[in-house]
């Protein structure tokens, strides 16, 4: 079968090779770290998924904007994709989080002594919100533009709350140390392509959410029409 | 100087109105008081000292029943098409942003100032501090900015009352917390250096969702 | 005084207007019928800057949209079938609301004449939601005309009201129409349509599908051509 090249495909193996490079550099390339052993190994994934949550955030703010400036479709399409991405991700590094919490710390919600956790379930409820807004609207046009305000607000609150819950965490004394800080070179190495291979997967996810919504619009006035009894 | 004219007027007409039925208010006011006797309730038994529960109590109680007022005061735009009205007048829509968000700052904040007092009798602490009364004009003059553009987008949605503190709560998080820091500090008796930050980014927040809400407002009520 | 070419407005797959070009010259009465769902109300809104155009051309008095806001809506006044009016307010203060958000001067004279001419003076410290609804329509209908404007935008004026109130419809919308007001109405009843209008169009799936002048149509004509019109598209 003939089939011209998509850049999808690109993405596709892209995606998929660097996946598993990046499995082999954090299983195997990477050193076990001193004091917590293997369970380390989670903070690549796991800085690489909020990592991802919050540009997915980012891209959603943009198309936003974005939306509100030119009323074309296809931004609101990418907005609500990015947002659907963005909470997966940051759900994984909330869980990735609370797993090694629990190891380290005895506790899987130890907001006292990591209050960035009360950060990220925060983003999650904001674009849990974001969500259901849209969910709650019947007209598309207005469903986008409400969501396209909600969108900017919300990534707005994000870094007056991160700012808010560092202070917080300054009043209470921390207790156990931030790790990340001494990263030996091959680690960095290591960090440094899980954050790649993530941001491709990202961006690889992105673009077959978003053909999917699109198909599903396009059937959405397919059927409209259909209704409307063939009307132009 | 017409903007400012135009304002007031779209605040007039809300204080009017209010004077004769007292919607909004009343169910603000009858519902802060029935957290308060909850809240009281629920403490009581367990909490030893109560004056450490009482910065939350207060701001959970403000942001409850501050919600309710915005509920009520956007809905009454809609009864009748009025936002149409308004959005019919030559004026800018910021005006009509800034006319409603200061008539909700003044009904939500009259209703603070009833609760004071009586805040201060449950809970047997004078909460009645100059710091503490700009405190509160701080934080519900943040809540008032976002909450305003909020309520005017969940009024049109199918959930109405449900949908605004879905939407409210997790954005105006920064301002509460700041809120509540300065409260808990002003009560602690902490000197004026270890406060100023906070009021710094309470004031700093206001600004910033001030000017995104007057900026967006347009977009949510034109078509 | 209006001009639209190709005006196409979407509320995501919904066309509710697929490319309307009408014009109105100034003094000039249009009166729009069409079915329901047939975009009437839409397309006085957009007329009326409550809602933006998807696309197209929208001039009035010489402004456009995107641009003149403000100016087109001072000049327009716009009467729906619901009041616009609150309901915790009472007549008088109504009006005194409504005068101050448009800047009219003096204002105490003008309420005080509009109260007398849609014939409400008696009810001026009522509530507006004790009022009729023919009254409450009136009251709508001095609200409108508050600011004196030069285009009338009426959408089915006459929804809910009863005889006596129509009569009284009728007669003030002949009152207000001295020789410089534009009036556009809609509606979906053909002879209410026929009565006081210059000119004729008939609206129907977004698109304007037929156009009149009135002085040689009768009512029976006229529901022939609209039949017509409404029905070959319908099957």
């Amino acid at each position: 079968m003939n089939r011209s090249f998509r850049p999808g495909d690109l993405l596709n193996w892209l995606s998929g090779l660097t996946m598993i490079a990046a499995l082999y550099m954090v299983f195997l390339y990477a050193p076990t770290e001193a004091t917590m052993g293997h369970l380390q190994r989670i903070f690549y994934f796991h800085v690489s998924s909020a990592w991802v949550g919050f540009f997915a955030f980012f891209v959603t703010l943009v198309a936003s904007i974005a939306y509100l400036a030119s009323r074309k479709r296809h931004w609101d399409i990418v907005s609500f994709s990015s947002a659907e991405i963005g909470i997966t991700f940051t759900a994984m590094s909330v869980i990735t989080g609370s797993i090694w919490a629990k190891s380290t710390w005895n506790a899987w919600w130890p907001w006292q002594q990591e209050p960035r956790l009360i950060l990220v379930t925060i983003l999650l409820l904001i674009y849990f919100s974001y969500l259901m807004l849209r969910a709650f609207l019947e007209d598309e046009e207005q469903r986008a533009r409400f969501a396209a305000v909600y969108g900017i607000v919300a990534f707005a609150s994000v870094p007056l709350t991160f700012w808010s819950v560092r202070w917080w965490q300054r009043l209470h004394p921390v207790i156990f140390e931030r790790r990340g800080a001494h990263l030996s070179r091959a680690m960095l190495v290591t960090f440094l392509f899980c954050l790649f291979t993530f941001t491709i997967l990202y961006f690889t996810l992105l673009l077959h959410r978003s053909r999917l919504a699109k198909l599903a619009d396009e059937v959405e006035g397919l059927k409209r029409r259909l209704h409307s009894g063939g009307g132009s | 100087m017409s903007f400012w004219r135009k304002v007031l007027t779209i605040i007039w007409k809300d204080v009017v109105a209010e004077l004769r039925t007292k919607e909004i208010f009343s169910s603000m006011f009858v519902f802060a008081l029935l957290l308060i006797v909850i809240f009281n309730f629920s403490f009581d038994l367990r909490v030893e000292k109560v004056a450490e529960v009482v910065p939350g109590v207060l701001w959970v109680t403000f942001v409850f029943a501050g919600t309710l007022g915005l509920n009520r005061s956007l809905a009454l735009e809609m009864e009748d098409a009025c936002l149409d009205g308004l959005l019919l007048a030559p004026m800018e829509r910021g005006t009509i942003y800034f006319g409603k968000m200061l008539g909700n700052l003044i009904f939500i904040s009259i209703t603070e100032a009833l609760m004071l007092p009586i805040f201060s009798a449950v809970f047997d602490l004078n909460l009645i501090r100059p710091a503490l009364l700009l405190t509160i004009f701080l934080g519900t003059s943040g809540f008032a900015a976002v909450g305003t553009l909020l309520s005017t987008m969940a009024v049109n949605t199918r959930a109405r009352e449900v949908m605004l503190p879905v939407l409210l709560f997790p954005i105006i998080l920064p301002v509460v917390i700041s809120a509540v820091k300065l409260t808990t500090g002003i009560l602690d008796g902490l000197p004026w250096d270890s406060l100023a930050p906070w009021l710094r980014f309470l004031v700093g927040f206001d600004i910033i969702f001030l000017v995104i809400s007057y900026l967006t407002f347009d977009y949510v009520v034109q078509g | 005084m209006i001009q639209i070419q190709g005006l196409v407005k979407s509320f995501g797959h919904t066309y509710a207007l697929q490319g309307v070009d009408l014009e109105v010259a100034e003094g000039e009465f249009l009166t729009i019928v069409g079915p329901n769902g047939a975009g009437k109300t839409t397309l006085l809104r957009i007329l009326a800057t409550l809602l933006k155009p998807t696309s197209g051309l929208v001039r009035i008095a010489g402004l456009d949209m995107a641009s003149g806001g403000t100016e087109i809506r001072r000049r327009i006044g716009f009467v729906s079938h619901r009041p616009l009016v609150y309901s915790n307010l009472t007549v008088e203060e109504n009006l005194y609301f409504y005068g101050r958000i448009y800047d009219v001067h003096p204002l105490g004279e003008r309420v005080d004449m509009l109260l007398n001419l849609v014939g409400l003076e008696g009810r001026r410290h009522s509530p507006a939601r004790t009022l009729s609804r023919g009254m409450q329509q009136r009251l709508s209908l001095a609200r409108a005309v508050i600011h004196e404007p030069s285009l009338m935008l009426l959408d089915e004026p006459y929804t809910g009201l009863d005889q006596q109130a129509t009569k009284m419809l009728r007669r003030l919308l002949q009152t207000i129409n001295p020789e410089s007001r534009t009036v556009v109405m809609t509606t979906h009843n053909l002879e209410r349509g026929l009565e006081l209008c210059d000119r004729l169009a008939i609206l129907s799936r977004g698109r304007i599908v037929h156009q009149s002048e009135k002085a040689p149509l009768t009512l029976t004509e006229l529901q022939e051509i609209y039949w017509q019109c409404v029905e070959e598209k319908t099957d």
